[in-house]
């Protein structure tokens, strides 16, 4: 009923975030670079940071060496203990939230205007004077112990370790960044002390800060936080050999509804086909009510309540997942539908209709993920790890626009191959027959 | 650090008042409306919400409330079947729903100048739905999908409502949202339209409107587009079951092999914000902080993880935005080693402690500095804004409460805090709870 807006809205659209953030690129004295954005309506700054490497720098043996050291730099640090650090950081109503990923260790900060020094000189001590005492490390490895366990027995978890172990084998990318119980117990101080020089350096740094400060402020906030640390960490981990083959594996697991993740080789991000991939991606589960996949599997056949795929196009390899829940008796056929599904847009590709309204809604969505000081410092210093422009922000509409359906079909060729899909099925299914 | 279960719900915070931002008024047909200006990004929230939750189901269709959430995404004889959500995509929208037990709410994001489109779209489907037979039983089966996914398939799902089913002893707060299993496989498209013809009408609604918006507009959108829609008649306020006196502590286990982490968790029953008068619960708001707020200082983790290490989490949690009477919550999971009656008898030994001792006054101090500084980051997330006036305007609160409630919340003194403690710790009131592994290790006294 509304399709005559399509045309005239994309245009309006693709301008719309250069009129939302102007990103400036700012160098510290110290030499320190991050991207910033001013706003100053609220009186307080976002500021992200990651730490290129991430998990899969843990060192041979040494399993969730990384994650653990990011958990206890608020554990203790300078003249402060973890709990002397937590009320300090309460008195400055500042959050700071640390955490570590397969290609990155993140660092999320948010700090008010009015003690943003203090706030500052807090975070920097957790950077660079973390204690990582015999105590703390026993409290944390308890917590970290506690979410290995539950992982161990959460359906979703035990699917996609079973995946990664598939795909990735012994890189770490095939393996839990918690580590496991045994990696876990372990670990010593003398490892936290190695994870730390190997992934809190400054060569592998981006930083992005949106809020109330100015470019003098951040370039002096920048040589403050990051300048005690060492200027090179660890070489990074080589690409992971991707060994995933078509075929489904059981996991049995007693449960009335069977937990799915599939998935098949993915696209680099720096591929030509990229932006194709993603918007038939989109168009084929990419989430929302639209996607084939949903249209198959929930709403024609009521066999799931929701079912996604997505491009994971990581730093060491790139693989293309999907993931869904079915009940025990219904999931051969949701398979089925999946596999249907995929072989059909692999030989047809899609429609014209669909690749209309997902670049509608991929290119109108855009300037939408920029509604707040933190989500668009996120947006920004994800652009930096991947190697974006700035202007990407103003560019990558177009590159959306660009896509043909002809663009569509061919990548959907090249790359969709039913056959090679790999299905984990964790629960009790019947009537589905594992192939190794 | 690390707050990763399930049951370690954040405590509420602040709403922030911003009288110059926010716009209120009523159309002659009753549909109550707040808009929120935020002109930082071109971006606008609609959101309708109704005052018509799982608690106001009549017995024995559980899960009605939430069945007609998922079937107003069917279509209209303006919008065909299942073409919603994919006309707000295909407008680079994004659009859901959700239900709870005082409210089920529809929300789109678009940017700011689709806003006219999607409430073209809400204010048709808000009268005139129309169900095939195909809908209503392919969406039956979806929403089974839904309860196998979130609940059975999750012990601590079925932990959590069979402990609320056990704190509600006549209130319909005891029944699932989503509903019981059985009574969900039997509903029908009649029950769902009853539902609907009952409820939904501009005069048991709320639309608020978030973002890049001029608030004169909105009124003149929605004046177009809501004003012509009926009220239905004879809506009256809201009665449900209430309860009796609660005069039994009641305890359950649970132990089932999915388990990992065992934990204890006790809920009492508590009052909650009511149109007016906040007070005793902006005092449970800043107890629950006290108790379990954060992860490093708040009395449970500084007694229980760094004190005795006991514990390896803890929680306590309270929300005071319900149209009936709520709960005030407490939680330990013990540490490797510790068993769960040792583990209940700590978190006890702390909050016995507390109700002796009385308010930590530097403790105190940080938690009022951190609700200030909560509204300052509030004012980043207008979509977090627009679900808080929602959410308490369809839970028996007016605007007025909702600005004062920072007011309120700063307010609150030591001595209002040792009160609402005095008031919510009686174990009559109370139901506590063990989710266990399955197997001898440890049973129930």
């Amino acid at each position: 009923m509304i399709r005559f807006v399509f045309a005239a809205l994309a245009a309006a659209l693709a301008a719309l975030p250069a009129r939302a953030v102007e990103i400036q690129e700012v160098t510290s004295p110290g030499g320190i670079h991050a991207w910033l954005v001013e706003e100053h309506s609220i009186p307080f700054t976002a500021l992200e940071v990651r730490f290129e490497g991430g998990t899969s720098l843990d060192a041979p043996g040494k399993r969730g060496a990384t994650l653990l050291m990011m958990a206890l730099l608020e554990e203790g640090s300078g003249p402060l203990d973890s709990q002397g650090f937590a009320a300090a950081r309460e008195s400055l109503a500042a959050s700071f939230e640390f955490d570590a990923y397969d290609d990155a260790a993140t660092v999320s900060a948010r700090m008010l205007t009015e003690n943003r020094d203090e706030a500052a000189a807090l975070l920097k001590q957790a950077l660079t004077d973390p204690h990582f005492d015999a105590d703390a490390i026993d409290r944390v490895k308890g917590q970290v112990a506690s979410i290995i366990g539950s992982n161990d027995k959460d359906p979703g978890e035990i699917a996609t370790r079973a995946f990664d172990g598939l795909a990735f084998g012994a890189h770490p990318y095939g393996s839990s960044r918690f580590g496991t119980l045994d990696s876990l117990a372990a670990l010593t101080r003398e490892d936290l002390v190695a994870a730390k020089a190997a992934v809190l350096a400054r060569d592998r740094l981006y930083v992005a800060a949106v809020g109330d400060i100015t470019a003098e402020e951040l370039g002096k906030m920048l040589d403050d936080l990051f300048g005690g640390l060492p200027e090179t960490g660890a070489p990074m981990p080589p690409r992971a050999e991707m060994g995933l083959s078509g075929g489904v594996t059981i996991v049995d697991y007693a449960s009335p509804q069977s937990v799915v993740m599939f998935g098949q080789a993915g696209i680099r991000r720096d591929d030509p086909d990229f932006y194709a991939a993603y918007v038939l991606n989109h168009i084929l589960g990419g989430g929302g009510f639209a996607a084939r996949l949903m249209d198959e599997v929930r709403e024609k056949r009521g066999l799931t309540y929701g079912i996604s795929t997505w491009l994971a196009p990581m730093d060491l390899a790139e693989t293309w997942q999907g993931s869904f829940s079915s009940a025990n008796e219904k999931v051969a056929e949701a398979v089925r539908v999946v596999r249907d599904v995929w072989t059909k847009v692999a030989a047809e590709g899609v429609a014209e209709a669909e690749l209309d309204a997902a670049k509608t809604y991929l290119t109108g969505s855009y300037p939408l993920r920029f509604d707040g000081n933190g989500p668009i410092a996120n947006i920004l210093v994800g652009m930096q790890s991947e190697g974006l422009p700035v202007s990407y922000v103003n560019d990558r509409n177009s590159f959306i626009e660009a896509v043909t359906l002809d663009d569509v079909k061919r990548v959907a060729k090249r790359l969709m191959d039913a056959d090679a899909l790999r299905f984990v099925v964790v629960g009790q299914p019947a009537g589905l027959m594992a192939t190794d | 650090m690390f707050r990763t279960l399930c049951w370690l719900a954040v405590t509420a915070a602040a709403t922030p008042a911003f009288a110059d931002d926010v716009t209120t008024f009523t159309l002659a047909n009753g549909l109550q409306t707040v808009v929120i200006e935020d002109h930082r990004a071109p971006v606008v929230v609609q959101m309708v919400w109704y005052r018509a939750g799982a608690a106001d189901e009549r017995r024995g269709v559980s899960g009605v409330a939430h069945f007609l959430e998922h079937l107003m995404f069917k279509g209209t004889d303006a919008v065909p079947s299942g073409e919603f959500s994919k006309i707000v995509e295909a407008n680079g929208g994004s659009d859901n729903a959700f239900t709870s037990w005082d409210y089920t709410a529809y929300f789109q994001r678009v940017a700011a100048d689709r806003l006219e489109l999607v409430m073209k779209m809400e204010a048709d489907r808000m009268r005139h739905l129309k169900l095939t037979a195909d809908d209503w039983q392919t969406e039956r089966e979806v929403i089974v999908e839904e309860r196998n996914q979130r609940t059975d398939s999750d012990p601590g799902a079925i932990f959590g409502e069979q402990k609320q089913a056990a704190q509600f002893l006549n209130h319909p707060y005891g029944t699932p949202v989503i509903g019981w299993r059985h009574e969900m496989e039997a509903l029908t498209r009649e029950d769902a339209l009853e539902w609907y013809r009952t409820y939904y009408a501009p005069n048991d609604a709320v639309l608020v409107v978030a973002g890049d918006v001029d608030p004169a507009e909105v009124r003149r959108l929605a004046e177009t587009w809501y004003g012509p829609l009926d009220p239905t008649p004879g809506i009256g306020p809201r009665a449900r079951p209430q309860e009796p006196p609660q005069l039994a502590e009641r305890r359950l286990s649970l132990a089932d092999p999915r388990v990992s982490q065992p934990f204890v968790s006790r809920s009492y029953l508590a009052p909650e914000r009511d149109p007016g008068d906040q007070k005793t619960a902006a005092a449970l708001t800043i107890l629950a902080d006290l108790l379990g707020g954060s992860s490093q200082t708040s009395l449970l983790a500084s007694r229980l993880q760094f004190g005795t290490r006991q514990a390896i989490y803890t929680n306590a949690s309270y929300d005071g935005t319900s149209y009936d009477d709520t709960t005030f919550s407490v939680a330990v999971a013990p540490a490797e080693g510790v068993s769960l009656a040792e583990a209940e008898a700590a978190m006890d030994g702390v909050i016995d402690a507390f109700l002796k001792n009385g308010v930590d006054a530097d403790q105190f101090q940080r938690v009022k500095t951190r609700i200030k500084a909560a509204m300052i980051y509030a004012e980043d997330d207008v979509h977090g804004l627009a679900r808080r006036y929602g959410e308490a305007l369809t839970t028996g609160l007016t605007v007025e409460d909702v600005d004062a409630w920072p007011d309120v919340l700063a307010s609150v003194t030591e001595e209002d805090v040792m009160a609402a403690a005095r008031l919510v710790f009686d174990r009559r009131h109370a139901v506590t709870g063990w989710l266990t592994r399955e197997g001898p290790e440890e049973v129930m006294q």
